[in-house]
Parts: structure tokens; C-alpha cells; sequence
């Protein structure tokens, strides 16, 4: 009932920008245990949403299906509609390869394939597109720069990913993520394994990419939602408790729980 | 050559709207990931197929024997090319023998040597010392057997038999292992260098079993004040018992099919003796030995015959050991 | 009043688990000196007979016939080295790709669980029984013993050690790198072979290299398929001289010169040997180093 009310508060401003993911009453579920419950939300076409809620509260779980990453993993299932491109993306017959490379994806632990930096830009953009070589190396050149690290590599396209630091590793993997022009980018913790000043470039980058992506993002710290995002979705136990435009959230929140949590009376 | 942002805009929109994967080798995307499970599925099949075909050509091979000696083949005392009459008793028991005795010596002393390794081993000696176990073990088999021919048999005759005759040779019952012309080939010495082989083998596998102990557990028995040798008798051997039976199964299905090692030095005599210090035959030494020159259909296939046994016995005990290394590693939560 | 318990140097109960412990570390570096010294004489034999009969003749010269002098084992080494090249050339590839197999879809199916109990089993079985087999399948029904029969039967022996190392090498790539490859969209086929394969080359060339020095010295299976060959020759299709073969032909002849070839190629194997597993180690270091 509360979750309903939020949704009717925050639609004035739907009516301005379209959403691109509708999530309706999706269940997951580990096995037998449930891992989200009646799950209802919009995300917003250019904007920054952003997940938070304590551990195991199911925001993870619930960016994972919108790119159905856990169909790795048998034993996992969803239930309920997720609506991205007119289409339900949980039913039988979407193909999933075509899914992820428009709803693309940057981990927890930056994870650099074992190849060259040109290399891991350019194997996503093969999977799709056949380019020449010289538009390969623009491609490369643009992603690079797009994640803000084109300086720093330039001069080194041919070395291992993996002999970058972790914070060049980490927006490697955004460059990656950007070079196929997917349409969304998801985000999971992307920072947490981080220092703080490669913390503070990829949250500028995230408000840079907004203009040309939608963005969902997963995060533990609450303060990172305030700074970059447009929207908040505040979960717990599975539940989405209260969900909207994140400066109603943290200033004015609606439930009760929501204030606990932000005020770190709670979690 | 820079890219205008509006430029960039439209086509990002246009190449996300319509993605359709590159096929490879000319193979559309979809059938991509089939023929790659079907691919790999025949190379993996390849294994299993020759498991089979090992079954299968061994009993067809064996089969005139079989029927013509029935199933008492398996424990007729004969065994004469000249007038073809066949059985398999006496490569049976060589086999056992050796490897029951090999085992007998292998598995204290490899479990010292483990037991060194993981406890008691200063740490900058752990790794060479380890690495030497493990390289040892990739010694080939031929060396044992030249080495313990040329070697370790004249050694033997000279010093070990004389002894072991005098002294427990005497003893009733046990005394009739240790009768006989001590010419230092024959299965106890066969046995002997067996066990030196396998030694390596087992130790390498004890150790890595008794790795798997968790040193939490470790540590919470000697915060009570336990010396070593009671940690690893009272936490670590309890915890690692089935690895432990595990590798010594593991020891015993690679003394079983032992070649080399023994053929050597175990004397290729058909007869069936009580004394250890008598020659005697293995399956694996009877089969390297004739096969290349047997010419009666009866006399091959008798070998034959006896290979299938010596590939069943074998089975079993691997078989067997690999479901009690498993469980071990499913206890500890790693599988 | 503090209840202190008796625990000391003295008491008689701990004198007694003392010794008990002192007993048993002592049993236990026993062993390690007895099992090392044996494996140390055994090392030291094969030198100082072995490096007797290394010099240029050895690899010049071919295999003596019965009674003459001199010779060599040339014909033997040559014949050793097509036949764990051809082997390895067949192996490496079944191998890889069944052991992408089990480690791709080994946790789904019940026949990749299976293939991957009966590959350990294989792994240890009796080699003799594969030279029996392979008799059966080929040398009997071509009538003539060969050096492909001889690659073939080695290489049944490799196969099972390089899908077994691939398989644990390809396990070890964690979930995350697999994940984000398929977070691009690719399709399985290139997650496995482009990314996960790739992370782990090194270990599967060590896992090539651990099947040829296992091969390199198996004496059994070439008994009744290539069996043997008292000249140099390189077909294939005839019987083969071999290393093993020779060494075992030899080391039980009354012939001098025999007796001391049989102990250089025996020198020769086991260095040979001992130089890939140190060589594989090597490079296992290097990479578990990135």
C-alpha cells in the first residue's frame, strides 16, 4: 500500500522523462528462498538511480535481473515483468547475449579480461559490430576517453589490462561497458574496492555518462547516492520500501524506515 | 579525429537499437553455442569411449580362454606355454603379494615423510623438500627396475637375506616366508623396490590431505597446551582419516599395475611358493614378458585374460579411493 | 582462593606425553632420512653408471646388433621423440577440448561428472593394459607392430592428464571475469575459449608438459605396439625404436655394451624427465605470480 503511495508521488515528474525498465511484481527467489518481494519500480531513461539498503537486502539481486545474469546460475529464477523495449525481458524466448549487449554491466571487483587494453575495449564492440581497423581504434580512442582514463594509456594500448592499478582497472571496465553503446549501464558497487580519489573520479564519470546513458547503480554508501544520483530506491529484507527522486529521499523521506536509515539510526 | 557529441548521440542510439551478434567461422549466432556444447561433448565422450573399449577388447581377447578353462582359470596353479595349459592363480598372487607387501613399507614411511612435510618441516626447507617428493615421483619406473636389479638384489642376497633367515626364518609358521636359495630376486624383493616407488606417490597425496585440515582446528589444540605428535594423531588424522585411505588406495591401484618396476627383479618362474624369498610372476611382469612372442591363439588369450583381471582389480581400487578422496573434499566444503 | 592447575614441567602425565611426542617426531624424520636416502641412492646409481656411457656415440651411433661393439642410440632417440610428438599432437587437443567440456558444463550434467571420475581413474590405471588394448584394436588387425601404434597408445595415456589439468586450471578462473565477459553479451562459447581458456594458458602448456614427461618414460604400452627396432628408421608405419624399449631389451642382456647403453638412455629419460616437471613448475610460478 505505502509503496503505491510513493509511486503516486513521484509521477509528476514521470510525465517528463520516459522510463526505459518498468519493473512489475517481480519475486526472486535463491531455492526456495525469497530474495525480493513484489518488486515495483521505474527506471528512468538518462537518469541515475541508485539502489541502497543495508547487506543482504536484495539490491544486488535485484540489478542482476535486469540483465538476467542469474541465469548462470541454476536454482535462481524470477518471476514478475520486467518491461525494456517493449518487451518483457524475464519471458522464455528474449535472447539474452542480444539483452546484455544493450544493458551492459561494471562489477564490484574490477575485472580486466587477460588481453590488452585495446584488446578488452575492442572484444565487446567484435561481438556486435564489424569495423575496420581504423574505426576500431576510434572506438577505442572514444571509450577510453569517455571513462577518463585515455590519457593515462595512450601510450600503452598494447600492455595487459591487468598491469594498471585498481582504479585504472575499474574504469577500464566502464570503458569497456561504454565502447558496445549499450543503452543502460549497470552498476554494482562499482567503487567500494576503490581508493577514495579513484572513488571521486568515477562518480564525476557517472554524472558525465548520464547525458548519453541510463544508469542504475548499487551502493552501500549512502552518501555516494546523495552526491550522483536522480532517483533512490531504498530497500530492505528483500522489500523495496520507498522509492524517489532522491532529494525527497533523503530530505523529506515518506516511511519511517527510510529516515532510520538515512540518519544511521539504522543499518 | 574527434567524434561530434550529436554525432555520437544518434549513432549510440541507432547501433543499440539493432545489435545482432557477428556469426563466426560463417556460423550464425545461434547455432554457436550448440555446436560448441556438441564439440566439446565428443572429445569428452572420447574418454569415456575408450574406458569401453578397453572392456570390450579385453574380454573379446579373453574369451577363448575363459571358455575353454572355465571360471576355475581364475585360480588354477599352471601355468605352462609348452604343453598350453593355463591359469591364473600364481600371476594373481604375485601381483597381490608385491603390492601388499609394497604397501606394507610404503605406507608408514610416507606418511612420516608427510607428516615431516606438513608439521614438523622448518619452513625454508618445505618447499625444496617438497618439490623433491613431487620430482620423485616422476622418476620413471625403469630406473626401479634397473636399479634394483643391478643394485639393490645383489645388496640384498649378500646382507638382508642371510639375516632375515636367520632370525625370523626360524620362527615357526612365519619361518616358511623366509625359506629357500637366497638369490635376491623374487617378490619380497620385488615388493621392496614396488614400495620405494610408490613412496613418493603416496607421500605427495598424504600431504596434500592433510593440508586440507583447517588450522583453526589446529590452533585450538594447541591452545590447549598439545605437543605436536598429539595434534596430528588426536585432530589432524581423525579429521583427514578417509583422505588418508584414500591416497593409500590410490598407492595400492598404482602398485597393482606396476610394470617395470618388478619384472625386473621378480624372477618370471610359474610356480607358487610360500617363501617371499622365491621367484615368482605378476600379472603386469607374465604379460610384458611373453606377450611378444606368444603364438598359440590359447596362450594369447589366456594373457589376455589375464590382463582383464588385472584391469578389474584395479578399477575397483581406484574407483573406490577416488569416492573416499571425494568425500573427504566435499566434508571440507571445497567441491 | 585461584584454583592453579598442576600443569608443569614435572608432572609425570606430561613427562609421559613428552615422550610420546618425542618418540614420534623422531619416528617421523626417520622416515623422511630413510625414504630420501633410498631415492638419493637410487638417483646416484643412475648417474655414475649412466654418465659413462654419455658422449658423442650415443647420439651418432645406432643401436649394436648382438655381440658387436660400440654403438649408440641414435635410432632409439629419434624413434622416442617422433613417437611423444606425434602422441603429444593428438593428446593436446582432445584433452583441451574435453576438459573445456567438464569444466564448462560439468556442473550441470551427470555424464560430465561421470567422464570426469572415469578420467581419474584412467589417470592411474595400468599402463600394459593399454598396450593390450591397443593391440587388440589395431596392431592385430594390421598384422604388423608400428610406431603409430606406439604414438597412439602413449598418447591414450596423456590424454587423461591434460583434461585433468585443464579442468582444474579452467576451475580456478573466478566467476567475476566470467561474468563480466557475458555482462558484454558474448556467447558461452567465446566465455570459455577467449576469456576463461585464455586466463589460464600457462597452466594448461604446464599440463602439456607434466603428459610429456609422463609419456616420455612409459616402457609397458610400447612392448607390443611399437615394440622395437635394431635400425634407424623413421617410419612410422614399421616398428619403432624406442628409448624404454631398448633400456629394458638391453639391461637384462649379457652384453657389456648393452648393459651400458641401457644405463645412458636410463640417464638420459630421467633427466629428460626431471627437466620438463622442473620446467612446468617454473612456469607455474610465473604465472600464479600475475
Amino acid at each position: 500500500m505505502q509503496m503505491t503511495t510513493s509511486l503516486l508521488q513521484e509521477t509528476p515528474t514521470a510525465i517528463t522523462s520516459p522510463v526505459t525498465i518498468k519493473v512489475t511484481d517481480l519475486n526472486f527467489f535463491y531455492g526456495s528462498f525469497q530474495g525480493l518481494k513484489n518488486i515495483n519500480l521505474d527506471i528512468h531513461e538518462k537518469k541515475v538511480t541508485a539502489f541502497i539498503g543495508p547487506s543482504g537486502c536484495g539490491k544486488s539481486t535485484l540489478l542482476r535481473t535486469m540483465n538476467r545474469m542469474y541465469d548462470l546460475y541454476p536454482g535462481q529464477r524470477a518471476e514478475g515483468k520486467i518491461v525494456y523495449g517493449g518487451r518483457n525481458i524475464l519471458e522464455e524466448g528474449v535472447d539474452v547475449n542480444v539483452l546484455r549487449a544493450k544493458v551492459g554491466m561494471v562489477f564490484q571487483k574490477p575485472t580486466p579480461f587477460p588481453m590488452s587494453i585495446y584488446d578488452n575495449i575492442a572484444f565487446g564492440v567484435r561481438l556486435y559490430e564489424k569495423l575496420s581497423k581504423g574505426e576500431m581504434d576510434e572506438r577505442v580512442e572514444w571509450a577510453l576517453k569517455k571513462a577518463a582514463i585515455w590519457n593515462e594509456v595512450k601510450d600503452k594500448l598494447n600492455k595487459n589490462g591487468l598491469s594498471l592499478s585498481g582504479g585504472q582497472q575499474q574504469r577500464l571496465c566502464i570503458a569497456r561497458g561504454v565502447a558496445v553503446k549499450p543503452d543502460v549501464l549497470l552498476l554494482d558497487e562499482p567503487t567500494s574496492a576503490l581508493d577514495p580519489i579513484s572513488t571521486v573520479k568515477i562518480e564525476e564519470l557517472i554524472t558525465e555518462l548520464k547525458e548519453d546513458y541510463t544508469i542504475v547503480i548499487v551502493t552501500h554508501n549512502m552518501q555516494q547516492a546523495a552526491r550522483c544520483s536522480d532517483y533512490t530506491a531504498y530497500m530492505y529484507l528483500g522489500e523495496l520500501v520507498e522509492f524517489g527522486e532522491t532529494d525527497n529521499i533523503f530530505i523529506n523521506p515518506t516511511r519511517k524506515e527510510t529516515q532510520d536509515y538515512i540518519t544511521g539510526r539504522f543499518g | 579525429m574527434r567524434l561530434s557529441k550529436a554525432s555520437v548521440k544518434l549513432s549510440a542510439h541507432a547501433s543499440a537499437a539493432d545489435k545482432v551478434p557477428v556469426s563466426a567461422f560463417g556460423i550464425p549466432a545461434r547455432w554457436q553455442d550448440f555446436l560448441f556444447h556438441k564439440i566439446t561433448f565428443v572429445f569428452a565422450a572420447l574418454v569415456l569411449l575408450v574406458l569401453s573399449g578397453i572392456v570390450v577388447s579385453l574380454v573379446i581377447g579373453a574369451w577363448p580362454a575363459l571358455h575353454h578353462f572355465g571360471p576355475g582359470f581364475v585360480t588354477r596353479v599352471e601355468w605352462d606355454p609348452v604343453n598350453d595349459e593355463y591359469g591364473a592363480m600364481i600371476a594373481i598372487a604375485g601381483t597381490l603379494t608385491t603390492s601388499f607387501l609394497a604397501l606394507l613399507i610404503a605406507f608408514p614411511v610416507s606418511f612420516g615423510i608427510a607428516l615431516f612435510l606438513t608439521e614438523i618441516c622448518p619452513p625454508w626447507l618445505k618447499r625444496p623438500l617438497g618439490t623433491a617428493v613431487e620430482l620423485l615421483a616422476g622418476v620413471p619406473s625403469i630406473i626401479y627396475g634397473m636399479w634394483g636389479l643391478f643394485i639393490f638384489a645383489p645388496f640384498f642376497a649378500e646382507y638382508v637375506q642371510p639375516l632375515l633367515q636367520d632370525t625370523l626364518g626360524q620362527v615357526p609358521f612365519i619361518g616358511a616366508l623366509f625359506q629357500g636359495p637366497m638369490m635376491g630376486i623374487g617378490v619380497l624383493t620385488a615388493g621392496l623396490i614396488l614400495s620405494v616407488m610408490i613412496i613418493p606417490f603416496i607421500a605427495s597425496v598424504m600431504r596434500d590431505v592433510f593440508d586440507t585440515c583447517p588450522a583453526v582446528l589446529k590452533e585450538s589444540a594447541y591452545a590447549l597446551g598439545c605437543t605436536r605428535w598429539e595434534v596430528m594423531r588426536k585432530v589432524v588424522l581423525p579429521y583427514t582419516r578417509i583422505g588418508v585411505v584414500g591416497g593409500v588406495m590410490l598407492g595400492l591401484g598404482r602398485a597393482l599395475g606396476e610394470t617395470m618396476a618388478i619384472t625386473f627383479v621378480i624372477g618370471n618362474a610359474h610356480k607358487l611358493s610360500w617363501s617371499l624369498f622365491a621367484a615368482g610372476n605378476s600379472i603386469a611382469s607374465t604379460l610384458a614378458n611373453e606377450f611378444a612372442e606368444a603364438e598359440s591363439g590359447l596362450h594369447m588369450s589366456s594373457l589376455f585374460a589375464l590382463g582383464l583381471i588385472l584391469f578389474a582389480i584395479t578399477f575397483i581400487v581406484l574407483a573406490a579411493a577416488k569416492l573416499m578422496l571425494a568425500r573427504l573434499s566435499k566434508a571440507e566444503g571445497t567441491k | 582462593m585461584m584454583h592453579a592447575n598442576s600443569a608443569g614441567a614435572r608432572n609425570p602425565v606430561y613427562r609421559r606425553r613428552l615422550w610420546a611426542h618425542r618418540a614420534g617426531i623422531g619416528l617421523s624424520i626417520l622416515a623422511m632420512v630413510v625414504g630420501i636416502s633410498f631415492l638419493l641412492w637410487i638417483l646416484a646409481v643412475l648417474v655414475i653408471n649412466g654418465i659413462g656411457a654419455i658422449d658423442v656415440e650415443l647420439f651418432t651411433k645406432t643401436t649394436p646388433g648382438p655381440g658387436s661393439d660400440g654403438g649408440g642410440l641414435l635410432n632409439a632417440i629419434v624413434g622416442s621423440l617422433l613417437m611423444v610428438g606425434v602422441a603429444t599432437l593428438i593428446s593436446t587437443p582432445i584433452g583441451i577440448f574435453a576438459g573445456l567440456y567438464l569444466a564448462e558444463y560439468g556442473h550441470e550434467s551427470r555424464f560430465a561428472q561421470v567422464t570426469r571420475f572415469v578420467t581419474d581413474i584412467m589417470l592411474s590405471a595400468p599402463s600394459i593394459v593399454i598396450g593390450l588394448f591397443v593391440y587388440a584394436l589395431y596392431v592385430a588387425n594390421v598384422q604388423h607392430f608400428s610406431g603409430w601404434a606406439g604414438s597412439f597408445a602413449i598418447a591414450l595415456i596423456a590424454v587423461p592428464v591434460v583434461v585433468r589439468t585443464t579442468d582444474n586450471m579452467l576451475g580456478l578462473v573466478p566467476n567475476s571475469l566470467r561474468e563480466a565477459a557475458f555482462a558484454l553479451g558474448a556467447p558461452r562459447w567465446k566465455v570459455a575459449t577467449l576469456v576463461r581458456l585464455r586466463a589460464v594458458k600457462a597452466g594448461v602448456v604446464t599440463g602439456v608438459l607434466l603428459a610429456v614427461a609422463r609419456i616420455a618414460g612409459e616402457t609397458a604400452p610400447l612392448l607390443f605396439t611399437a615394440l622395437n627396432n635394431q635400425f634407424f628408421s623413421t617410419d612410422m608405419n614399421a616398428p619403432m625404436a624406442n628409448l624404454p624399449v631398448v633400456i629394458f631389451q638391453f639391461a637384462m642382456s649379457p652384453y657389456d655394451n648393452w648393459r651400458e647403453l641401457a644405463w645412458g638412455g636410463a640417464l638420459l629419460i630421467t633427466f629428460s624427465v626431471l627437466g620438463l616437471n622442473i620446467l612446468s613448475r617454473a612456469l607455474m610460478r610465473q604465472t600464479s605470480k600475475n
